[in-house]
């Protein structure tokens, strides 16, 4: 699969009947700022520093003076600390170990959930996660995170054996082995970035097609298709709220399948 | 009319992952209803599900585009 799936490709069908409007394309995503081609800073690597610089900013701000009574700031970071520790990694991983999971899990949950927030957050509006390569490079994370922890725990070869399950027939290993090693070594990090991707990039795609169509229809259409306009950007609204909850429940569920994977690297049984 | 055949792909990769969630969320919406105390754990079960069943349609999108 080529990772650069959205600069490759050209544009797509355009509005069928229109005989001016020109659907939204994956290649609109490509959007460098300094140079072209394989090598360029492009606009997500900036969100994307920005984030990290607001990020840190903002948890070093509301932590550094905390008070028994918190303040605004302060409750919002605890809570966003509290629903990770407890929500996430104290749930999934069990209370033994959880704790030394808890600074990846949180800023990962935090990365994630402010580079995704802004898709929708109005000067900025571009979630880097829509480009292939940032997920990917979160999941590698994760993916040598849990194998990493699975042999510390187990060594290389119990940690092979640890993906087996045990006491099943002999005869079933001919399927069951092939399987395991499969879902370990390609499922789980091919659905754990196509996900948070996917969703990034279809979510923001359907905002910018119900936007660039209302345009379009309000400025060129007759009366019907000025009407039709105004319900399009009705629907790019309530799209962009919903956007806002898809984006959260991503970021949520990319820390919860990491913790996952951490955990089920560590089980002592199945 | 012109278009891409592989957006009819994704259109019947979703329809499995639909049916799947909407499972999913009925029975987590029948668990919380009749055991209302069970609400926190039962969400981290039925968001897992929900981002498993999810899978096969992002899969369905991601290779819409890939094999034009």
């Amino acid at each position: 699969m080529s990772l650069n799936v959205l600069g490759a490709i050209s544009p797509a069908a355009a509005g069928g009947d229109g005989e001016g409007f020109h659907a939204p394309t994956p290649a609109e995503f490509y959007q460098p700022l300094i140079g072209h081609g394989d090598f360029a800073i492009t606009r997500p690597m900036v969100v994307l520093a920005i984030s990290v610089a607001l990020i840190a900013w903002f948890l070093v701000a509301t932590t550094k003076r905390a008070a028994v009574v918190p303040g605004k700031g302060q409750w919002v970071t605890e809570g966003a600390y509290n629903f990770v520790r407890n929500g996430v990694a104290r749930d999934i991983i069990g209370s033994h170990d959880f704790l030394r999971f808890v600074p990846l899990l949180f800023s990962m949950f935090m990365l994630i959930l402010v580079n995704n927030l802004f898709g929708v957050i109005p000067p900025i509006q571009y979630p880097t996660m829509s480009r292939i390569g940032f997920p990917i490079a979160l999941t590698l994370l994760v993916f040598v995170i849990y194998h990493a922890v699975g042999i510390r725990k187990n060594g290389a070869w119990g940690h092979i054996k640890h993906m087996i399950p045990p006491g099943l027939p002999k005869g079933i290993y001919v399927l069951i082995i092939p399987l395991e090693l499969l879902t370990y070594f390609v499922t789980r990090p091919l659905t754990l970035a196509l996900r948070l991707f996917g969703n990034m990039f279809a979510g923001h795609m359907l905002l910018l097609l119900f936007i660039t169509g209302g345009e379009y229809m309000l400025i060129h259409g007759g009366i019907g298709l000025k009407a039709a306009g105004v319900g399009s950007f009705g629907m790019a609204f309530v799209l962009t709220a919903f956007e806002a909850l898809i984006e959260f429940l991503q970021a949520y569920i990319f820390t919860l399948l990491a913790a996952t994977y951490i955990a089920g690297s560590l089980a002592d049984e199945h | 009319m012109t278009g891409n055949i592989a957006i009819l792909g994704y259109g019947l990769s979703a329809i499995g992952p639909g049916v799947g969630i909407g499972l999913i969320f009925a029975a987590y919406i029948n668990g919380v209803a009749r055991q209302p105390e069970a609400r926190g754990v039962l969400q981290g079960i039925a968001i897992l599900g929900f981002a498993l069943a999810e899978a096969l349609a992002i899969f369905g999108l991601v290779l819409a585009f890939v094999f034009k």
